[in-house]
């Protein structure tokens, strides 16, 4: 019997890199080691509630977030408070739309505001302060002066500024976040990025002649990551505050949208009148996701900090 | 052997570093520190010429300046004849891939991010960008098993391998390319004795199967006189003293090489087997 050599060698070949061993990432050690920190777990599963909250939550809910309930309106402190019978699971708001839908329209808006400029954030400040301290001399001098100048504008004034003179808008904001959002990030990249280029890794991949850019982006920025990683989740929450700050102030996002910012500023408006609950959920929302991103920050850094390792 | 045409030949190769004062104002003139002051040699092929000189002589930097890794100050270096110094970019490049270098901290010059089958395919990718990943795998295997590792730890990242295991993934990465010559920056400084005789013998088979030059850099004469056809001796940037690795060792010129000889524990077995007798007689008269 004739045996078909090219198949054998085929499986052959194929066993063989079957065997291969699986190596063990520095992310997987990472991983393991976060998945043993309580607090940062709890945090990261009632950060996912409140995201599905946030995704599915229009499903539960009776009403829509854009339709008065007549019946209610004129006497929301008496029959406006949170009921299952009547759908109001949150209550209503002052002009009687269901609070539980605007929650959840505010929480989508929040979360992605914080998401989006943290995402800027990253993407920017890291490929820039890479950038930066990788070429050095020079060209770091003046990509970091550029930044010291943007910082050394009182940003609160221009993104107030932006948003007055060009009309408020989701996406103004989007722009007025993502302009400063990358700012520290920059810095902490390039700090990071003068230590990395003294690595003798960096200094073998110099020395065979891998393009710079190549370089930055196969060497430096993984390195990166970790910090990254650890600073963007604190940067979600920073985020989210700015822009609940801009629209307590009432200059964020516009109606009918909304967000925790503009909910709560609405709860506390209408404090004196006894709805408590129009401040209560939006901000219960608030802390809780805030409290998870820091915890999660928090057992981040304890992951990929080698020192621990 | 230097008789034929040298592969590499370095004139009165000098490098100066700018160092700023602490505190120092803009306008004031910065120290100016020369790490090597005018080195001349001559590499021939398949030769090893072992550098040698306490920590801070400049043996890295005459190294990083030969093949331009940082700027020199002046002088030339001649690669087959061609002055690497007046080449641009582009021909650089070429030259990249027949020059291939050694690191001493064999963790610290691999990537943590990077499995041992990438960190080997780099070189290769870098200069061959068409080859088909098959053809790079297969390359990578071949060397992993050339240096004496396995082929199925190839998806493994260097925290999971041990210092030795890390310097033959680096001297994997320095022949992928089929260089000419390798320069090794004190590849075995930071291993284990035990580890060091076997680095240091799988780099002399390889070079007698490959036909390299070699300039390995250390900074103790034990390692070097081991490997090396001539040995020269840097002092603080100068050279000492150059010549056969036999006279140099037996009879030093230079009091800078003398004392660096002293410096070094030579293995004499008839005196220590001496001195074992008399600690084993004194034991034995308590
Ligand atoms: N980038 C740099 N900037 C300023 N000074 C430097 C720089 N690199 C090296 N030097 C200095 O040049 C001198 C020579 O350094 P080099 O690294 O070449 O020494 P070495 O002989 O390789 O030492 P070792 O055995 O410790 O590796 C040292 O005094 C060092 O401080
Ligand atoms: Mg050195």
């Amino acid at each position: 019997m004739m045996v078909d050599v090219q198949k054998m060698e085929q499986f052959a070949e194929n066993l063989a890199a079957q065997e291969e061993v699986q190596g063990r990432s520095l992310f997987a050690d990472a991983r393991r080691r976060f998945f043993k920190n309580k607090a940062a777990v709890v945090s990261l599963i009632v950060l996912c509630c409140v995201f599905a909250f946030s995704m599915f939550g229009h499903m539960i809910a009776v009403w829509p977030n854009d339709e008065m309930d007549w019946g209610i309106l004129g006497q929301i402190a008496e029959l406006g408070a949170p009921s299952i019978e009547n759908g109001h699971y949150f209550g209503v708001d002052e002009l009687g739309r269901d609070l539980f839908a605007r929650v959840v329209q505010g929480t989508q808006i929040s979360l992605m505001v914080g998401i989006v400029g943290a995402l800027i954030a990253v993407i920017v400040g890291t490929l820039y302060g890479a950038i930066a301290g990788y070429t050095g001399g020079k060209v770091d001098n003046v990509m970091m002066r550029i930044v010291d100048i943007l910082q050394s504008i009182p940003y609160m004034f221009v993104l107030i500024l932006l948003l007055v003179v060009f009309g408020r808008s989701i996406f103004m904001l989007f722009v007025g976040i993502g302009l400063i959002s990358w700012l520290d990030m920059s810095r902490i990249a390039r700090g990071q990025t003068l230590t990395l280029k003294n690595k003798e890794f960096v200094e073998a991949a110099m020395a065979t002649g891998v393009k710079p850019l190549t370089i930055i982006l196969r060497h430096i920025v993984p390195n990166l990551l970790g910090v990254v990683v650890v600073y963007s989740t604190l940067l979600v929450p920073q985020m989210i505050l700015t822009e609940s700050f801009i629209s307590f102030l009432g200059l964020g996002v516009q109606e009918p949208n909304t967000s925790w910012g503009a909910l709560i500023a609405e709860g506390a408006g209408t404090m004196q009148y006894g709805t408590l609950w129009q401040l209560a959920f939006p901000m219960f929302f608030f802390i809780i996701s805030l409290f998870s991103f820091f915890f999660i920050g928090d057992g981040l850094r304890d992951a990929l900090d080698p020192k621990d390792q | 052997m230097s008789t034929k045409e040298p592969i590499l030949s370095v004139r009165d190769m000098r490098v100066e570093f700018k160092i700023k004062k602490q505190n120092a104002l803009p306008w004031q003139k910065p120290d100016i520190l020369r790490a090597v002051k005018g080195v001349s040699f001559d590499l021939a092929a398949g030769e090893t010429l072992g550098i040698v000189g306490e920590s801070g002589c400049g043996k890295s930097t005459l190294a990083r300046a030969i093949i331009r890794m940082i700027p020199s100050q002046g002088g030339e270096v001649f690669w087959q004849g061609r002055d690497l110094m007046k080449m641009n970019e582009k021909e650089l490049l070429g030259i990249r891939k027949e020059i291939q270098m050694i690191f001493q901290d064999p963790l610290a010059s691999l990537n943590p991010r990077l499995t041992a089958g990438q960190i080997i395919a780099e070189p290769l990718k870098t200069h061959y960008p068409n080859t088909s990943k098959d053809e790079v795998k297969k390359r990578v295997r071949e060397l992993m098993e050339k240096v004496g590792l396995s082929g199925r730890m190839i998806n493994r990242y260097p925290h999971e391998f041990s210092g030795g295991q890390c310097q033959r993934i680096g001297i994997a990465r320095a022949l992928i390319t089929n260089p000419k010559m390798i320069i090794c920056d004190e590849p075995v400084s930071a291993l284990d004795v035990s580890v060091q005789a076997q680095v240091v013998n799988l780099l002399m088979d390889l070079q007698k199967e490959l036909g390299l030059s070699l300039l390995f850099i250390a900074h103790d004469l034990s390692v070097v006189k081991h490997i090396s056809n001539r040995i020269m001796v840097l002092e603080f940037g100068d050279i000492a003293e150059l010549g056969e690795a036999h006279e140099v060792i037996n009879n030093p010129q230079s009091p800078y090489t003398r004392e660096l000889i002293n410096a070094v524990p030579i293995p004499d077995p008839i005196a220590e087997r001496k001195r074992i007798a008399e600690r084993r007689a004194l034991e034995a008269s308590a």
